[in-house]
């Protein structure tokens, strides 16, 4: 049967795979043969060897008072981080003073007219209905101030992408110096960006702002890059011929060529920039995140839903906007199309005018749906039943414990028990594998990189934890991708489930993953497998479903029986589709495993938890710097095939 | 000190600077004296009030702001932040007070002493105390498990699947005051310390045991109210003598009592007006904090319901309190 498959051409390619693979262990064997006893007789112990940390704390503890006291005096301070934290202040509370005078009639207005002009009206009426379920949900006015500092943020944000990305677009120099930056900034966990950026601009909006920032502005750079990069080489050709200017074949040709990835560009960063925005609060961001956060510390999990459910609406709703937006691009302009933009703003502006005088410009006090009691029971019944004592199967506490004996402390104890340079080979051997001697080198030198900075154990620790947790998201993931994929209704289902555990804030479920599971490892591993599911299952079921139908039509007309197409033509042609499953799913998995140092995951977690929680920049610090190396090997070691095959292109 | 700072003042500093200077075209800007962008937004006085993310903390701003707001006619913003970054923005003036502290040396010494900053506000009136807790239920059962003595001897039924084979002691956030780890070392007990990592899971894990009657050893502090909900005996440990918690490495010794302090930036202590007034006078019992505590936590009202469900029935207290 598999001889039928439409990949006949790449029959052949296995055997030179297996035989280069071969290539690369024996090579690999043979380094290994020579350094290994060298190394373990030189630093004989399991663990990494102390001869070969540095100890970074006590320069960084110096910075760090350093920066306390100069910064009210120093000029670097005065002259420079101070104009930039003035103009971030004035910047947001000048869109935020904006809409509030505009008013919660004339926000929804403007939104939903927008939404109608840009994406039509089906998605005009969901962009008012969700603003306006801000307001019933009494969030009103967080909600304006987390729209205010997203807007700033994101146009910061796109102004940096876009910029850098012109520069790697243009420049083949630039485009080799930045790329490692950047996929060095898309695997990192949020939270490892706050610590310092606290420590210069003190904790509130400035701060925030700047961390979405550093956040949020690698996707635009990335796309829009590579949007400039993948024009059509005859239009540009063509356009050169008739002798335009490098400026004018910039403004008239590469640009609009490049309009769909600048915009998928844009959407990312928006979507990155709201899952900050919540994280953000930590340091201080206020508005939505600031009362998600809050919430959490009375354990009100139903004032944290009231809190989350805004975010997940604008999340959508922007998402799909943009989304839509991104679709009509390459469709003609509707034949009246400035004069409709023109009656959108003017009845905008008229709504917003006729709120100012009804003096109706505060979401009215009386239109306040309390959910929170609600939840909360619900959450309580949940918890009560489910906690343990369950017939037959136990209760998800006995599950949270046999987890945690039998898959967690097995791994962790195994990695930490391996001698450092086997894992050092390990990864090695897995990241040339997939890849190539560079990114294995890459792999070998962060994980090293975790032993010299003197955080190997608790690495470890976690890597077990995103270990575990990946084969779970990846079981149950691939599992509901293959169901969505066969499946148009479960999908249709599926979908506004996956948009809300996506978009949902991290800190709202970590409170009943606690009630349910305990306080421990197996919590966060559990918290880390929600947040990673949505992504693995669109992916998995986008990938299956892209497989060449006439490959599907050969195999059904042999007779195949559906698993059989599954097994041997589908699954087999997503290949890479389910690698990149497996690469996000591990970049996610890291930066919710992080966020897990709040409900008893420890290891680096905690440390980062801990340094922020007590401004210990060395703690913090390095336990961030461990993270980055962890998220670099670990990116490293599932993902450069996509990648080669993204430069093919 | 001296020579590092002209050393880092040179080139990159200097460039950015001046190509800075040239974009704004304006002066000095201290970020240290900056308010939030979403403070004073309909014109009003304001005052910034930092919230820890313990709830007594959050009713004494509760009650504070309640009374800022509908007595003397202020906007009040509240800003959740960790201890020390609370002292550290309390300094730069993002917030003008913090209403309850427990006890930061290093900071006072760096602050209050030094940069004069921050001013100490006076007695909070409550007494902190952070110990180690067993729940009365197991405590009347096995009343000698409240002497530190014999905690071994019980390791085994506090054992979890965390705590690898030893006892279990919980604590809290990494943000409060803790010598756990020390403590079990130096105490030679068969515990391990498995951090909660916020004090929100802290309790929902001990809501859980509780519920379930199971035994646990908690890190815990008072005034607290979850102690209404669950009740807890405190574990005696060797008693606190001042001093034997200098070396963090060596303690093996209680907690001591703290009186909880409030703290104002230094210039809002001089120009707060009526608002820094209040706040300095502001001072209650631990039963008051409870009850606050206890409607926002358990009876899940609004730190702003809860404020008033106590001001309406306290008035003769916070009467003394307005300027």
């Amino acid at each position: 049967m598999a001889t039928i498959t439409a990949a006949a051409p790449r029959a052949g390619l296995p055997g030179i795979l297996r035989h280069r693979a071969l290539r690369k262990l024996l090579a690999l064997a043979l380094v290994a043969a020579i350094l290994v006893p060298l190394a373990a007789a030189r630093w004989a112990s399991g663990s990494w060897p102390g001869a070969l940390t540095v100890d970074v704390s006590e320069p960084l503890g110096r910075a760090s008072d350093w920066i306390i006291d100069n910064r009210d005096s120093h000029p670097l301070f005065l002259y420079f981080f101070g104009h930039v934290s003035n103009v971030v202040v004035l910047a947001v509370r000048a869109v935020y003073l904006a809409l509030l005078a505009v008013g919660w009639a004339g926000v929804t207005a403007v939104a939903a007219l927008v939404a109608w002009r840009a994406a039509g009206p089906r998605l005009a009426l969901g962009t008012g209905a969700a603003f306006l379920a801000c307001g019933l949900l009494g969030m009103w006015v967080p909600t304006m101030q987390t729209l205010a500092l997203m807007v700033v943020a994101v146009a910061a944000s796109v102004v940096v992408g876009a910029l850098l990305g012109l520069a790697a677009g243009l420049s083949d120099r630039m485009h080799r110096a930045l790329r490692p930056v950047l996929d060095t900034m898309q695997v990192l966990p949020a939270f490892a960006y706050l610590l310092p950026v606290v420590l210069v601009f003190g904790i509130g909006v400035p701060a925030a702002v700047l961390a979405t920032v550093v956040y949020a502005a690698p996707p635009m750079a990335r796309l829009t890059a590579l949007g400039l990069r993948g024009a059509d080489k005859e239009v540009l050709e063509a356009v050169e011929s008739l002798g335009a200017t490098s400026r004018q074949r910039l403004l008239t040709a590469r640009i609009p060529l490049a309009r769909k990835e600048l915009l998928l560009g844009l959407n990312q960063t928006i979507m990155m920039a709201l899952s900050m925005a919540v994280i953000a609060s930590v340091i201080g961001a206020g508005g939505l995140g600031d009362r998600v956060y809050q919430a959490l510390a009375s354990v009100d999990v139903g004032a944290a839903l009231a809190a989350g459910i805004p975010i997940v609406l604008l999340a959508v709703v922007l998402d799909r906007v943009t989304g839509a937006a991104g679709a009509r691009l390459g469709e003609a302009p509707a034949p009246h199309a400035r004069a409709l933009w023109l009656y959108a703003l003017a009845a905008a502006a008229a709504v917003a005018v006729a709120g100012r005088l009804a003096d109706a410009l505060n979401w009215p006090d009386g239109w306040v749906v309390g959910i929170a009691e609600p939840v909360n029971r619900a959450v309580d019944w949940m918890t009560a039943h489910l906690y343990s004592g369950v017939p037959v199967v136990g209760g998800t506490a006995d599950w949270a414990g046999h987890f945690t004996t039998w898959v967690l402390d097995p791994l962790r104890d195994g990695l930490q028990w391996l001698p450092w340079w086997a894992v050092l080979l390990v990864v090695a051997a897995l990241a040339w594998l997939i890849g190539t001697w560079r990114t294995a080198l890459t792999a070998v030198l962060a994980m090293a990189a975790i032993g010299v900075l003197g955080v190997w154990k608790p690495s470890l620790d976690t890597l077990s934890q995103v270990l575990a947790a990946v084969a779970v998201t990846l079981v149950i993931g691939f599992a509901t991708g293959i169901a969505a994929a066969r499946s148009d209704r479960f999908e249709r289902l599926l979908r506004p489930v996956l948009d809300v555990f996506q978009t949902m804030p991290q800190f709202v479920y970590l409170i009943p993953v606690v009630a349910l599971f305990g306080v421990g490892r197996a919590p966060a591993v559990a918290a880390a497998v929600v947040y990673a599911l949505p992504a693995v299952v669109r992916i998995t079921a986008q990938g299956l479903r892209q497989v060449d139908p006439a490959a599907l039509e050969s195999a059904r007309s042999l007779g195949a029986t559906s698993g059989q197409q599954l097994r041997q033509v589908q699954l087999p042609l997503a290949r890479p589709a389910l690698l990149l499953a497996v690469n996000q799913g591990v970049v996610l998995v890291l930066a919710v495993v992080i966020i897990g140092g709040l409900v008893g995951g420890g290891a680096l977690g905690y440390d980062v938890v801990f340094g922020l929680a007590q401004g210990d920049l060395a703690t913090g610090l390095v336990a961030g710097a461990a993270i980055v190396c962890l998220g670099l090997m670990l990116d490293r070691v599932t993902q450069p095939t996509e990648r080669r095959t993204k430069k093919g292109a | 000190m001296r020579m590092r700072t002209t050393r880092l003042r040179t080139t990159p500093a200097v460039a950015g600077v001046s190509a800075l200077l040239l974009l704004t075209g304006c002066g000095a800007a201290d970020m240290t004296r900056q308010a939030s962008p979403f403070a004073n937004a309909q014109g009003a006085k304001t005052v910034t009030l930092s919230v820890q993310s313990w709830v007594g903390a959050q009713a004494n701003v509760a009650v504070a702001q309640y009374l800022l707001e509908h007595e003397l006619g202020y906007r009040v913003d509240t800003v959740q932040v960790d201890e020390v970054p609370a002292w550290d923005a309390l300094s730069q003036g993002r917030v003008d007070a913090i209403l309850e502290d427990w006890g930061h040396p290093e900071q006072e010494q760096r602050y209050v002493e030094d940069k004069k900053t921050i001013v100490n506000g006076g007695d909070l009136g409550v007494t902190g105390h952070i110990g180690w807790f067993v729940p009365t239920y197991f405590a009347k059962r096995h009343p000698d498990v409240t002497d530190w003595k014999n905690l071994n001897k019980y390791a085994e039924q506090f054992r979890t699947p965390e705590s690898g084979g030893k006892g279990q002691l919980m604590d809290g956030s990494p943000s409060y005051v803790t010598n756990d780890k020390a403590l079990v070392k130096n105490l030679k007990l068969d515990y391990q310390v498995v951090f909660a990592g916020s004090e929100a899971a802290q309790i929902t894990q001990i809501k859980q045991f509780a519920k379930e009657k199971k035994p646990f050893l908690t890190y815990w502090y008072t005034p607290q109210w979850l102690f209404e909900k669950v009740p807890m005996t405190e574990v005696k440990l060797p008693p606190y003598k001042e001093g034997c918690d200098a070396d963090p490495e060596k303690v093996a010794c209680a907690y001591p009592h703290t009186p909880l302090q409030k703290y104002l930036n230094a210039d809002f202590a001089e120009n707060g007006g009526d608002a820094a007034d209040f706040l300095k006078r502001f001072t209650w019992t631990t039963e008051d904090q409870n009850e606050v505590s206890l409607m926002i936590a358990e009876q899940k009202l609004s730190p702003e319901e809860a404020a008033k469900k106590w001001a309406d029935g306290h008035e003769s207290t916070w009467k003394k309190w307005l300027p």
